[in-house]
C-alpha cells in the first residue's frame, strides 16, 4: 500500500516531472493561459501517460528490444488519436484552441520517459499507478500556472469574472504580460526557485565558484 | 518568390517554434549549455525539418485526405484520423534512414551530430511542424518553405540560449535559482525579446 501511495504522490512534490526532470514543458507553457484549455490538456494527459504505461507494461515480455522504441511510439499514437478524436466529436471548441498540443501529446517526454524507464520494468498495475501519479505531478504545474496566468491576465477563472476589470467598470487593471508567451517561462523559473527554497536538496551546484573575497582585497583595487 | 520569403521569415522570427509556441523545450533547455553542441543539434535539426515536413505533406495530400485515394478506386476514403501515427512514423523512420545514410556517405558530419540525431524523433518542434503545416494547408513548395523556416528559428534560439548559458555560468545566481531556474528566466526574457518582431507585417 505505502508503495501505491509513493508511486501516485511522489511525483506531485518531490519528484516533480516538470521542475525536476524538465519533462513535458513544451505543452506546459503553450496552453496555460486560460484555465479551461489547462484542464483538458491535465485529463487528456493522465490519461495518455496511465493508459500507455498499462499496456506497454502488459507486452512488455514480449517486446524485442531493439524495436520497443517504435511498439511504445505506437502504442502511445493509437491513444493520443483516441483522444484527439472524443475531443472533436464533443468538445470541438476547445480542441481548436489546444490546437496542434493535443497532437503533440505522443513526443511528450513524460509520457515516453516512464513507459521507458518504468512501465518496461514493472507490472501493469503499478505501471498504471506511475502513469496517473506523474499526471497528476504535471497537472499540479500546469494548473497552477493556469490559475496565476487567468487570474492575473484577465481577471478571470474558468471563465468566470472573480477580479472586476477596469474595463468593466471594476477596480482590477488586468496584467495582460500574463497572457503573453513568456510569462509562463518566468512563473515556472519563479515556481522552480520556490520549491527549491523549500527542498535544498533539489539545488544544483555551481560549475565555477566565484572565489571569496580575500581581506584587503578591496582595499587593494581602490590603490589602482 | 516574395510569399515565400514572407513564409520563411515568418516562420524564422515572427513564429519562432522555440520561443513563440515552446516546442521542443526539453532538448532546448537540456542541450543547451555549450555553443558548439548546440550548432550541432540545430543543423540535424534543420535537415530533419526540410525532409520531414514535406514527407509528411505528400502523405497527407495522396493518402490521408478525404478523397486523396481516388487513384486506387476508393472515392470516398477519409484517413485522416490516421493522421498522427503515420506522421510520427515517418518522422521516426526518416530520422533513422537519415542516421544511416549519414555513417555510410557522410562520416565526418554523423561524427559531429553524434547522439542528436536519435534524440530528433521526440523532439516535438519537429512533430510541430508537421502538424501546423497540416492545420494551416501548406501545399508543398510552402512545406518545404515551412519546414526550413522552422527547423531555421529553433537552431537560432538554441544557438543564442547557448551563447547565454555560456556567459551565465560564471554569474552568481542566487541558490535555489542556479540551474534550471535561471535558464527559465533567461529563455522567458529571450521570448519577450523575440515578440517585438511580431509587429512586422509582411
Amino acid at each position: 500500500m505505502s508503495e501505491t501511495k509513493k508511486v501516485l504522490l511522489g511525483p506531485i512534490f518531490s519528484n516533480n516531472p516538470i521542475a525536476l526532470q524538465i519533462l513535458g514543458i513544451c505543452s506546459a507553457l503553450a496552453v496555460t493561459s486560460n484555465l479551461k484549455t489547462t484542464v483538458t490538456m491535465c485529463i487528456a494527459l493522465t490519461l495518455v501517460t496511465a493508459c500507455s504505461s498499462f499496456f506497454i507494461s502488459c507486452v512488455r515480455n514480449h517486446i524485442p528490444s531493439s524495436i520497443r522504441i517504435i511498439v511504445q511510439m505506437t502504442i502511445i499514437a493509437s491513444l493520443v488519436i483516441v483522444v484527439d478524436q472524443f475531443l472533436k466529436a464533443y468538445a470541438f471548441q476547445t480542441s481548436k484552441q489546444l490546437s496542434v498540443f493535443v497532437g503533440l501529446i505522443i513526443t511528450n517526454c513524460i509520457v515516453m520517459g516512464r513507459a521507458e524507464a518504468y512501465a518496461m520494468k514493472n507490472g501493469p498495475v503499478m505501471s498504471f499507478m506511475d502513469g496517473i501519479g506523474n499526471g497528476l505531478g504535471y497537472s499540479a504545474m500546469l494548473l497552477s500556472l493556469g490559475v496565476i496566468r487567468e487570474l492575473l491576465g484577465s481577471g478571470k477563472l474558468f471563465g468566470v469574472t472573480i477580479l472586476e476589470t477596469i474595463a468593466d467598470g471594476g477596480w482590477y487593471m488586468p496584467n495582460g504580460l500574463m497572457l503573453l508567451p513568456p510569462s509562463a517561462f518566468f512563473l515556472i523559473g519563479l515556481i522552480i526557485w520556490g520549491l527549491r527554497a523549500v527542498k535544498k536538496e533539489q539545488v544544483e551546484q555551481d560549475e565555477y565558484k566565484i572565489a571569496p573575497n580575500t581581506t584587503g582585497g578591496s582595499a587593494h583595487s581602490h590603490g589602482q | 518568390m516574395e510569399h515565400y520569403l514572407s513564409l520563411f521569415i515568418k516562420a524564422v522570427f515572427i513564429e519562432n517554434m522555440a520561443l513563440a509556441f515552446f516546442l521542443g523545450m526539453c532538448t532546448f533547455i537540456a542541450v543547451s549549455k555549450k555553443i558548439k553542441t548546440a550548432i550541432g543539434l540545430g543543423v540535424a535539426v534543420i535537415v530533419v525539418q526540410v525532409i520531414t515536413v514535406p514527407a509528411n505533406n505528400l502523405i497527407l495530400n495522396y493518402l490521408l485526405k478525404p478523397g486523396a485515394l481516388a487513384w486506387l478506386g476508393f472515392e470516398d476514403v477519409d484517413l485522416t484520423f490516421l493522421g498522427l501515427l503515420s506522421y510520427i512514423g515517418v518522422i521516426a523512420a526518416i530520422v533513422q534512414i537519415l542516421e544511416m545514410a549519414l555513417d555510410k556517405f557522410m562520416p565526418s558530419l554523423y561524427n559531429a551530430l553524434g547522439v542528436f540525431l536519435p534524440l530528433i524523433t521526440v523532439n516535438c518542434a519537429i512533430m510541430g511542424a508537421s502538424l501546423f503545416m497540416v492545420e494551416r494547408d501548406y501545399n508543398f513548395s510552402e512545406s518545404v518553405v515551412y519546414g526550413l523556416g522552422a527547423g531555421a528559428g529553433w537552431a537560432l534560439a538554441i544557438v543564442l540560449l547557448a551563447g547565454i548559458r555560456e556567459r551565465l555560468k560564471y554569474s552568481d545566481v542566487p541558490d535555489g535559482l542556479k540551474g534550471l531556474g535561471i535558464t527559465f528566466i533567461t529563455v522567458g526574457l529571450m521570448s519577450l525579446g523575440f515578440m517585438s518582431f511580431s509587429g512586422v507585417s509582411l
